[in-house]
């Protein structure tokens, strides 16, 4: 056993230095920092840092002037509900927010939680009953509600609902669907990832391969390359569409991850929902970077064990579109909502949490954000390679 | 015939009773009224739409029942009825896009495409088991693992599927494809397709018990080497056996699709094959126990919905599926060890004593 791991230290030592001396070599011919300030370490080569961000981002608050104190709010979570450590959580911080600013009454809300695999017709029932309850607005939380919401809708014309992440055609008036540009914030911790990499290999772990998580690969890979256009990136997914496991299994997400941390990889992005317990445990173990997803993964209690891995946190703000959501019913100001909550309006973003984002990657990030936001820079939805 | 009737409802009684008890103990001690979440459960049954979801759903439960049933008769596991019916949908709601067709037909040619599916799928176990022994129960469930992987290669954007926002779906089946629905306005559409459940239930309980071919499958089950000797040709029995469990299986997604969906999509619900064995299990392979044991799981699946809202956990009904399904196989143990004690002792009475069966041919009459 003492042999074996002998051995693997030995191997992880050696590849270690080969990759090393193989990046030295890049980053010798290239006068660009990598950010990182000891400046001993190699890295990714990277292209000419970009000019710096002009003009701040529009960070105007809504005026609290709006008043939810009738409202009576009911929301159907996706599985795992309040509580995954994920976007079901992020969609219940809005809904605190929205309690907390807009005077929604907590005893006038519901939450409701799918179960695992279940059929159309109980996502039907589950919004039936929070509607004949006298909710209004129900906020649903995952694609999977799109249908059903369409469905219900049309019973209940006087009510208004939304579905985070939802689109389905021939959709009533009564229902706003809240999505998200993920590829926009993806792109910014694939800039990220690129400066801390010192390996110059970089992995990608998606819960379920489904479109909505393949914007997430797209995003992060064309962000890598745009910082490093040698860099290597894998990009695996945990388990094959249709079977959800893939966001909820943590052992998996570790072997997973670990599978590519074998092959070289030193910073990991993961957009695995509660799978990237196990995504951080293998960054943990291995010594390497993880990013995390959705939501300020660093300050997350569920993964805290794993904390000093996590570098980033790329945010997708289903709390923001929650609440701004609640906040324009209360106003009865539907059309101020934008129709993609991206990075213009901060509907995604990224965290700095933890300390391991110095000023000089943040000043490469920053600048990348403003070229998304200028249009200068256009993010793929969908990942090229496939 | 009473005491029959008697000993073949008093063991699923006897089940329903013992995992009540074990619910109602569960939800003591999380701190829950059994009481009233029993009375949500009943209440919900007058709510919406649950009546009518309740009705779809057991037709959709009886036809993965009697996939699995058929397989049981003949004492073979197919554990890959939730593979079977998966590809049978997937490949049935492909095929049937492309067709253009008149109506009744189209809904035909679907269905039988989607069999065919099914029991391709059952082939590779089924010839494995034949041809070289290999477990049924090991092979199916491989397979299952592979549909999966194949259900999602075949519906990337790539192949049959087509993005609808963060959903893929394939092409949605042209009307004529779609089966109408009995609308019955705020209460919901029962699928049309209910019918066909009953259909193959009746079709099932006529070949078993009226057929050659029936009393051939049953006595493979009950006994190979005497179905062998009596001139039953084993792996014939085996081929038939799993193929039609896995086209009857292939039928189970067809109620969703034509009815509702008229696509396969990523929300495609899954599961429904182990709930198929578990109902099986539960109806002793009866078509009548089998429609009521699907009644039942529906009836408790939807009330998962109802207890959540009332804030009662709603594990509960899962907790209760699952230890239905456990002491059932106990009780009806324990009543045929009754049964067999009551004969034994009416034989040796009967031996015993000439007196009491002119009595009893009396009362008889």
């Amino acid at each position: 056993m003492r042999f074996k791991r002998g051995v693997a230290v030995t191997a992880i030592a050696l590849t270690s230095v080969l990759s090393v001396v193989g990046c030295a070599k890049d980053s010798a011919s290239s006068d660009n920092g990598s950010g990182n300030q000891n400046g001993a370490a190699a890295g990714c080569q990277t292209v000419d840092k970009p000019a710096a961000a002009e003009g701040k981002t529009s960070t105007t608050e809504t005026a609290a002037d709006v008043d939810g104190s009738k409202l009576k709010v009911g929301l159907a979570f996706d599985i795992g509900g309040r509580g995954d450590a994920s976007f079901n959580d992020s969609a219940a911080a809005g809904l605190d927010e929205a309690i907390a600013q807009l005077g929604v009454k907590k005893e006038n809300t519901k939450e409701l939680t799918a179960s695992d695999q279940e059929s159309e017709d109980a996502k039907q029932t589950r919004l039936r009953q929070l509607a004949t309850e006298g909710h209004n607005p129900i906020v649903s939380v995952g694609f999977a509600y799109s249908e059903a919401v369409v469905a219900v809708a049309k019973q209940f014309p006087n009510i208004k609902f939304a579905v985070v992440d939802g689109f389905a055609e021939g959709a009533p008036e009564n229902v706003t669907f809240l999505g998200f540009a993920e590829h926009e914030g993806s792109f910014l911790v694939g800039v990220i990832a690129a400066l801390k990499s010192e390996s110059c290999n970089i992995g990608f772990v998606g819960g379920v391969n489904v479109p909505l998580i393949q914007k997430f690969q797209a995003g992060f890979e064309q962000g890598v390359k745009a910082v490093a256009p040698d860099a290597t990136i894998e990009s695996r997914y945990i388990t094959e569409a249709g079977d959800l496991t893939g966001f909820t299994d943590a052992p998996k997400g570790q072997v997973t991850a670990k599978g590519l941390i074998d092959g070289g990889a030193d910073v990991i992005y993961h957009a695995a929902g509660a799978s990237g317990k196990g995504v951080f445990a293998a960054a943990h173990e291995a010594g390497v970077m993880a990013i995390g997803v959705d939501s300020d993964q660093y300050n997350q209690e569920t993964v805290a064990e794993f904390k000093d891995v996590i570098i980033s946190s790329m945010l997708k703000r289903v709390d923001v579109a929650v609440y701004d959501y609640i906040s324009a019913v209360a106003a009865n100001d539907l059309a101020s909502l934008p129709p993609v909550f991206d990075l213009k309006v901060d509907g995604v973003g990224y965290s700095t949490t933890g300390g391991k984002i110095d000023a000089e990657t943040q000043e490469w990030v920053e600048s990348y954000k403003q070229q998304i936001i200028d249009g200068k820079v256009t993010v793929e939805d969908s990942p090229t390679g496939s | 015939m009473t005491a029959k009737l008697r000993s073949s409802l008093l063991a699923p009684a006897l089940a329903i009773g013992f995992s009540a008890l074990l619910c109602a103990i569960a939800l003591l001690v999380s701190g829950s009224n059994p009481a009233s979440a029993l009375g949500v459960m009943i209440g919900q049954v007058g709510e919406g739409q649950v009546a009518v979801d309740i009705v779809n759903s057991t037709a959709i439960y009886m036809l993965a029942a009697l996939a699995a049933a058929i397989g049981f008769q003949m004492n073979l596991l197919n554990i890959g009825v939730e593979g079977q019916y998966r590809i049978g949908a997937l490949v049935a709601a492909i095929v049937g896009s492309w067709l253009v067709l008149p109506p009744v037909l189209h809904w035909l040619v679907i269905l039988l495409v989607a069999m065919l599916a099914g029991a391709l799928w059952a082939l590779i176990p089924a010839v494995l088991k034949v041809t070289r022994g290999v477990h049924e129960v090991l092979s199916t469930i491989m397979m299952n693992g592979i549909a999966f992987g194949l259900a999602a290669f075949l519906i990337s954007q790539d192949r049959f599927g087509e993005l609808v926002g963060n959903n893929i779906s394939t092409e949605p089946i042209p009307e004529s494809g779609q089966v109408p629905n009995v609308d019955l306005g705020d209460r919901g559409q029962i699928f049309g397709l209910v019918l066909l459940a009953v259909v193959a239930a009746a079709v099932y309980g006529l070949v078993l018990h009226r057929t050659r071919f029936g009393f051939e499958l049953r006595a493979s089950g009950e006994s190979p080497t005497a179905a062998a000797a009596g001139g039953v040709n084993a792996k014939k029995m085996i081929m038939i056996a799993l193929l039609t469990s896995g086209a009857v299986a292939g039928l189970v997604g067809m109620p969703e699709i034509l009815g509702r969906d008229h696509a396969y999509t990523l929300n495609f619900p899954a599961n429904y094959g182990f709930a198929g064995l578990g109902i099986a299990l539960l109806g002793r392979n009866h078509p009548v126990g089998i429609a009521f044991g699907a009644l039942l799981w529906a009836f408790l699946d939807k009330s998962k919905v109802a207890l959540d809202n009332v804030g009662v956990p709603r594990e509960i009904a899962t907790i209760m599926q699952g230890a239905i399904v456990l002491s059932v196989v106990v009780a009806y143990e324990i009543v045929k060890r009754m049964d067999r004690a009551a004969e034994q002792q009416r034989v040796g009475r009967a031996m015993g004593t000439v007196e009491p069966v002119a009595a009893d041919s009396g009362s008889a009459k």
